[in-house]
């Protein structure tokens, strides 16, 4: 008993330093997070030839390790499904967000294999000291021409989280806005579920 | 050619007309109604373009991308990018952005010599970065807006501005103008722009796929916030939704 006690005690002490060590790793600015993260995955990524190859779980833990504690997916899914968010019950709201999740891992996990020798520009912010909702510009610089990647990163209890990302000048949330209004329209917000888990079964199926 | 391209125009402008009156019925949610009246018309024209890239471009450009060594077609794309650098430096100076035109005919100017023609883009690497301008932009900027969303045959996504930028765009274009090459040379470049275009989106393509719910809206709705995002440089304001 009480050694069970002890290890109790000791797992949580570790955990503690573990946590607290990584909210010192974690930097308290839109801007220092985004650097952090993408500097953090690029490092990864570089440093491992089964991602390079695209190996797809090695990707999954990668995303789920790296960058799912820094994004907030289901105020990503809220905005992309908009009024229609509220027509759903907590229960499909976080199957949708769930499932929604599991599609944009398919779809641009494989670009993370993609990473070599690309260079990140961080443009200059102009966000205010006390702003809690903020676009962090970045160009992604490799063969061919520049990649523009903006992130929208929200101020949270846990720290900054990214919610949406622009690529080449489309927002992700304003791209599925229709998507999801488009399938909710036609079937319902069961239709719009089951929808997703067809694309997603169709898709793991492919691969 | 040029001809050819002005007949196309002339069907394009009477087929929607004929169209718009067509259209006023169908079902649409209010802002679709707003940024995509002509949706019937244009979904027919995006599925022609469809059935001729799934059977015609994305092929040949499958094929081009396979025989092709890459850095032969890095060469190609860097080719008519250094051409193209004349008019987005003439964009940039219709703009009022002088010192990014300077920066664009600084680059033609470094890529055309030490590039080797253009093969090259050694100008990126001396960081003058490419920019990327058309008329349709120009047009923007100048405050005209979008009209309706259109999708042209061949072409693709555009909107009511962005074709009349095209067609500036393709009155002024070097190809088609210079008296270097005859009639069957302008076409074999013009197949060789259109492979090299093709090939590079052949993985994007797929992506597409697997993104979008319904491709026709997912490429509108993409295509009109990037182009706005264009037109204000990568900085646009937010709407006001």
């Amino acid at each position: 008993m009480r050694r069970q006690l002890l290890k109790t005690i000791l797992f949580s002490s570790c955990v503690f330093l573990g946590m607290s060590s990584a909210f010192a790793q974690t930097p308290d600015t839109a801007d220092g997070l985004v650097k952090f993260v993408v500097e953090d995955v690029m490092t990864t990524i570089k440093n491992d030839k089964a991602i390079q190859s695209g190996d797809l779980r090695k990707i999954n833990a990668l995303v789920d390790q790296k960058i799912l504690p820094h994004s907030n997916f289901q105020k990503t899914t809220q905005l992309a499904m908009g009024r229609n968010w509220s027509k759903a019950t907590p229960a499909q709201q976080a199957l949708i967000t769930q499932e929604f999740k599991s599609l944009l891992i398919r779809i641009y996990g494989g670009a993370l294999a993609q990473v070599k020798d690309q260079k990140i520009q961080y443009k200059p912010s102009r966000a205010a000291a006390d702003d809690t909702d903020v676009i962090v510009r970045t160009v992604v610089i490799g063969r061919g021409d520049p990649i523009q990647l903006d992130y929208r990163v929200e101020k949270t209890a846990n720290g900054w989280k990214v919610y949406d990302i622009n690529v080449l000048g489309a927002w992700l949330v304003e791209s599925y806005r229709n998507q999801f209004n488009d399938q909710i329209s036609k079937g319902g917000v069961e239709g719009l579920i089951q929808f997703l888990q067809q694309r997603n079964s169709a898709l793991a199926a492919a691969k | 050619m040029k001809s050819l391209i002005h007949h196309l125009y002339k069907a394009i402008i009477l087929v929607m007309v004929v169209m718009l009156g067509a259209c006023a019925t169908t079902q649409q949610n209010e802002r679709v109604s707003r940024i995509d009246p002509l949706e019937p018309m244009n979904r027919a024209v995006f599925t022609f373009n469809e059935n001729l890239d799934q059977y015609l471009v994305k092929p040949a450009a499958e094929a081009y991308k396979f025989v092709m060594p890459d850095a032969v077609r890095r060469g190609v794309t860097n080719f008519f990018s250094n051409i193209g650098d004349i008019f987005v430096a003439a964009n940039n100076l219709l703009q009022g952005k002088p010192k990014e035109a300077t920066s664009d005919i600084g680059r033609f100017l470094v890529n055309s010599t030490i590039g080797i023609l253009g093969f090259f883009d050694v100008a990126t690497d001396v960081g003058l970065e490419k920019h990327k301008e058309d008329f349709g932009q120009t047009l923007g900027v100048w405050g005209l807006s979008d009209g309706p969303y259109v999708v042209l045959p061949l072409f693709g996504p555009s909107t009511i501005r962005d074709t009349v930028g095209l067609a500036v765009d393709l009155k002024t274009d070097f190809v088609m103008n210079t008296n270097q090459l005859n009639a069957d040379e302008k076409i074999g470049v013009t197949a060789l722009r259109v492979l090299d275009r093709r090939a590079n989106l052949l993985d994007a393509g797929q992506l597409l796929e697997d993104a979008a719910f319904d491709k026709y809206s997912f490429l509108r709705d993409s295509y009109l916030q990037r182009r706005r995002n264009q037109i204000y440089d990568g900085d646009p304001p937010p709407l006001g939704d």
